[in-house]
């Protein structure tokens, strides 16, 4: 049987159009890694763990268990897309360093995908719809509490309400991370 | 973690699907692939084709007539979310709305779900106990197959190798007739797959069930029907009743021991299951005929 081995796919990717060759079999997580979006991650092989979470056409999936071309015509997001082009963060991002929702960093790029897709329909989600909107992604190192704490403060601050927690990381005085010894 | 190469179509109409699907030797149908994809990374499926149902328009929309119809490129959250739905098949609604995990109901389908057919299946079991139908469609035409007779064994269906699910179709639900799917997930989630659930429907006349439908997921081989605790429940009234007919849910259904829970405890959550669930589906059902008992119990069980 004669086969094309590669077809063409276009996809935007954080708003950059790429078109290229892929082979049918090529994951999606794995052509956007190859592309350089290196913040999704492939974290479990069995479609559980949502590492991998990424936001096409709107909704948060996972990237692991789509071929590329299935999204061909779509607008991906990828973790690098959250956040201004000047490299300012995400306040998600912010709320996920002031609320110590993360430790090893792994599954951030996925909660954050997840996280975001949540507070693109929901501007003022309860603990219990955040716990919800997350069952896909799992962490091995935090217990999920500051994850939830961070997404809800994340909610209020793009609400512009106040934040029910204080940060629990101290920032210095021009606004950037204590580092050890500091 | 990588699958193997594989001819890959992505048709624009449903008959080139067909045509797709019955010309490639070895091929299968992917809708959400949700299923599908993971059994292709560890390679215990290997198609030398992939027909790709994704670009045909007009097979995303649920409609309700006479009938609700969910077609093969409708997501489990548009299931879990639908007004009719919810209305005429809560079971199905419930089933969807615990399926997986969110970006798995962004992409899952209801109709996948079905021909996937696996053993824990939410959707399968809530399809059985509302009398679905299932409408197959090849070359060589379409054929309708009772929920309760399409599955029959673990990953097998009743479907030829070229027929493709095009839609299940639900009845409306009548006064007196309600629904109701509880599950229980691995290490007591709400979601993911169910080590045990459950799916009633019912009708209601007066004080009791005058007629009934279970099915179980997650214990067994496949999905089945349960006619042990269909029989039984005809005349019950109040939990005590329920709970005596739920005893026999699993009446002449091979339960099975895996990773995730043994014969016993298996075997006791459907029980616990098929009780909450007759519950729920018995006060819907006296809700549709203007009944109302505050002191019911019953709807979903949170994790």
């Amino acid at each position: 049987m004669t086969v094309e081995s590669t077809r063409q796919v276009a996809i935007r990717i954080n708003q950059i159009p790429f078109v290229t060759e892929v082979a049918p079999e090529t994951l999606l997580v794995h052509h956007l890694r190859q592309l350089g979006f290196t913040g999704t991650r492939v974290g479990c092989e069995t479609s559980a763990c949502g590492a991998c979470t990424v936001i096409v056409d709107g909704s948060a999936v996972k990237s692991c268990t789509m071929f590329a071309v299935q999204a061909e015509g779509t607008d991906v997001t990828t973790v690098e897309g959250l956040g201004d082009s000047g490299g300012g963060l995400h306040p998600l991002a912010t709320a996920f360093l002031d609320h110590q929702g993360l430790q090893c960093g792994f599954c951030t790029s996925g909660m954050l995908m997840s996280a975001a897709a949540l507070l693109d329909r929901s501007a003022d989600p309860s603990a219990d719809e955040v716990r919800s909107a997350l069952e896909g992604n799992l962490c091995r190192c935090t217990g999920y509490e500051t994850i939830v704490r961070a997404v809800l403060a994340a909610a209020a601050e793009r609400r512009g309400a106040p934040a029910d927690a204080p940060p629990t990381v101290v920032r210095r005085a021009d606004g950037g991370y204590l580092s050890r010894g500091e | 973690m990588y699958p193997r190469p594989f001819d890959y179509f992505a048709p624009l109409t449903f008959a080139d699907a067909l045509e797709a699907l019955s010309d490639q030797e070895g091929a299968k149908v992917m809708s959400g692939g949700m299923s599908l994809i993971p059994m292709m990374k560890v390679r215990v499926l290997a198609p030398a084709a992939l027909v790709d149902l994704g670009r045909i328009p007009g097979f995303d929309t649920i409609t309700t007539d006479d009938v609700v119809s969910i077609p093969a490129l409708v997501r489990h959250r548009q299931v879990a979310a639908d007004p009719e739905v919810q209305r005429h098949a809560a079971a199905l609604s419930e089933a969807a709305a615990a399926a997986g995990d969110p970006q798995v109901r962004a992409r899952g389908t209801t109709c996948g779900s079905m021909a996937h057919a696996d053993p824990a299946g939410d959707q399968p079991a809530a399809a059985i106990a509302l009398d679905s139908t299932v409408v197959a469609t090849s070359r060589r035409g379409t054929r309708r197959i009772p929920a309760r007779d399409f599955f029959q064994d673990t990953f097998s269906t009743a479907l030829s190798h070229d027929e493709i699910v095009e839609r299940i179709e639900v009845p409306l639900s009548a006064p007196g007739e309600g629904s109701a799917y509880l599950k229980i997930g691995r290490r007591g989630r709400a979601e993911g797959f169910p080590v045990a659930g459950v799916a009633v429907w019912v009708r209601a006349e007066g004080d009791g069930v005058v007629a009934a439908r279970v099915a179980v997921t997650g214990v067994s081989s496949q999905p089945y029907a349960s006619p042990g605790m269909e029989q039984a429940l005809v005349g019950a009234v109040d939990t005590t009743t329920i709970t005596a007919a739920s005893q026999q849910v699993l009446d002449g259904i091979p339960v099975l021991a895996d990773l995730h829970g043994g014969v016993a405890y298996k075997s006791h959550l459907a029980s616990v299951l098929a009780a909450r669930a007759a519950q729920a589906a018995l006060a819907r059902a006296r809700r549709s005929l203007g009944r109302y008992d505050i002191s019911e119990r019953g709807g979903h069980l949170w994790n």
